[in-house]
């Protein structure tokens, strides 16, 4: 009998593992089950292009029917999966239709869910999140009658709504509970920058903002009232706090969990060898090797740890190696980061930040660990270069901008 | 509709029909043509969708911005005057019979 592969989320992570099963010459069965009722997408245009009407639906679409049907990868949409379990005659998985899907290994690609805002009002109507095609055709179908919008939350998905408002003409207010803009994924230069770059575009920015309550009137939301007293009125209010994983299936399981998320050591692989799982909905080791574990919620991610998770699956040993990288696109600013920034102990910044272009690089007792780069493509690709080289751009020469860093890269396999 | 043709790399021809304004990277990468890998789906980001595109195309094909500019400064394969990333060309009818060659590596 043909081996069974059966991958629960039917997104970035799980339609890349069947693609990466087929590109790699596996012959077995595989199926994607996913819970939304479209084929696999793209989320990053959602808060973007998508919003901005600048890209249609069937652009979000990764690969064509014609695609899945070539590549004899089956795609059930609207299925959501309730119970998983390996029983005696092998792996079984439920779908809230009632149908069911057996299987020999599993990958589990369930992603995240927006956290959810919990205070008085939340549930008002007009109170919208951005994860799915669903919420972003929400906010479109309110978008022309929308003249106030409070973005809750100063992340990146946020902040790219706000910029698609704002250019729309919508009068934007930003509540930040935090003291800075992007805090975890940005130093403060780099978010300081943004917040008078968003205020400069006309949209207010709130940091430290205590959110009271949510004030509605007849069942719709009006306006948010915060600790000071102040009320910030609102026709929408978009919530950007966060994301929590989708363990629930992994928990079925009794796979290895660290709060909710699903551990996996570099190949992918959950606690039972018969199941891996990549994506937002996995915590695994520092993918450039370096101490301890890492939460990575990007395509690059998705994409670079599914094709590990596809060669677990057929008995390839190969770890997960890659330098991660993100980009945001907010109002006319090209946000790009490549490698990770945590634990950094001197910054080099380089161009013009009145110009609204300029990079940040990050180093680590003298070594490169990252590079924050605004409208700066060449210093965004001469870093992704050295780090993928394990080489280094000294500290000192990096500081002349007028250098290009291309031509600093020194010592790895470049 | 206007059609377009992928080179790959070891020399396989595919042409496929496009809608107007889809653009050269997304044709190729909904329908599984090996070579384009397209990480950031088309928002200029990763220059892994570079090609080489046919000579009597290059005019209709349009201007490269400043950005597509420097991300194909730092693309993987050689850059020839030819090169452009694949997401920023968008299909129209004066493109109709156009042909790129994908670089080797992205
Ligand atoms: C608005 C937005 C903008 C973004 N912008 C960027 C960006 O600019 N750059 C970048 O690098 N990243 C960006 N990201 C992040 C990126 O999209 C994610 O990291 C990526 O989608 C993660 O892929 P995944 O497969 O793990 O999860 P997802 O793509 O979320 O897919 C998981 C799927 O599993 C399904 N599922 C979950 N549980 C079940 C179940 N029990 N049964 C069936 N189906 C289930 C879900 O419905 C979902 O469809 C953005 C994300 C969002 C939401
Ligand atoms: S698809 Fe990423 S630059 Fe073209």
């Amino acid at each position: 009998m043909k081996e069974k592969i059966l991958i629960i989320g039917a997104g970035q992570a799980g339609m890349q593992i069947a693609s990466s099963l087929r590109d790699e010459g596996y012959a077995g069965d595989v199926t994607i089950v996913g819970e939304e009722a479209y084929a696999p997408y793209q989320r990053p245009p959602l808060s973007k292009a998508y919003l901005a009407g600048d890209m249609d639906e069937e652009s979000l679409e990764f690969r064509n029917e014609h695609f899945y049907v070539e590549n004899n990868i089956g795609v059930v949409t609207g299925d959501k999966i309730v119970h998983v379990e390996f029983g005696p005659a092998g792996g079984l998985a439920t779908g809230g239709s009632g149908k069911s899907y057996e299987f020999d290994k599993l990958a589990l690609t369930t992603g995240a869910d927006p956290r959810k805002l919990k205070v008085e009002g939340a549930d008002l109507d007009g109170v919208l999140y951005m994860r799915h095609l669903d919420d972003a055709k929400e906010l479109k179908k309110r978008w022309d009658s929308i003249d106030n919008l409070v973005v809750l939350g100063g992340g990146f998905i946020g902040l790219e709504v706000a910029a698609v408002a704002q250019k729309a003409g919508k009068n934007v207010t930003v509540l930040q509970s935090g003291s800075r803009l992007m805090s975890r994924a940005v130093s403060p230069i780099v978010s300081d920058f943004y917040k008078a770059a968003h205020e400069k575009r006309g949209t207010t920015v709130h940091l430290n903002a205590q959110v009271s309550h949510l004030v509605g009137d007849r069942g719709k939301v009006t306006g948010v009232q915060l600790a000071d007293g102040t009320l910030v009125p609102a026709d929408i209010v978009m919530v950007g706090i966060g994301v929590t994983a989708r363990g629930e299936l992994a928990d079925q399981l009794a796979l290895e969990m660290e709060d909710g998320v699903i551990v996996v050591n570099e190949f992918a692989e959950t606690s039972n060898s018969n199941v891996v799982a990549a994506g937002d909905a996995v915590i695994l080791p520092h993918p450039l090797g370096h101490e301890g574990t890492v939460r990575l919620e990007s395509v690059q991610n998705a994409v670079d740890q599914a094709k590990v998770a596809a060669q677990t699956l057929m008995g390839i040993r190969e770890p997960y190696r890659a330098v991660p990288w993100f980009w945001s696109d907010q109002a006319d600013l090209k946000l790009q980061i490549a490698g990770l920034s945590s634990g950094y102990d001197q910054t080099v910044i380089r161009g013009d930040r009145a110009a609204d272009k300029f990079s940040v690089l990050y180093y680590k007792n003298g070594s490169l660990l990252a590079i924050d780069a605004v409208n700066d493509v060449s210093d965004y690709m001469a870093v992704r270069r050295a780090l993928n080289a394990g080489a280094n751009i000294p500290a000192d020469a990096a500081a002349d901008s007028s250098t290009p860093l291309k031509t600093l890269i020194t010592g790895g396999e470049a | 509709m206007p059609h377009v043709t992928y080179i790959s790399p070891d020399g396989t021809e595919t042409t496929l029909e496009a809608r107007d304004g889809d653009s050269v990277m997304e044709i190729a990468v909904k329908n599984g043509v090996k070579g384009i890998v397209a990480e950031c789906g088309g928002a200029c980001s990763c220059a892994t969708c570079h090609v080489y595109v046919d000579d009597a195309f290059i005019a209709a094909a349009g201007e490269v911005s400043d950005l597509e500019d420097d991300m194909l400064d730092g693309a993987e394969s050689e850059r020839l005057p030819v090169s452009r990333l694949s997401c920023q060309i968008k299909m129209c009818a004066e493109l109709d019979g156009l042909k790129v060659r994908i670089a080797p590596k992205q």
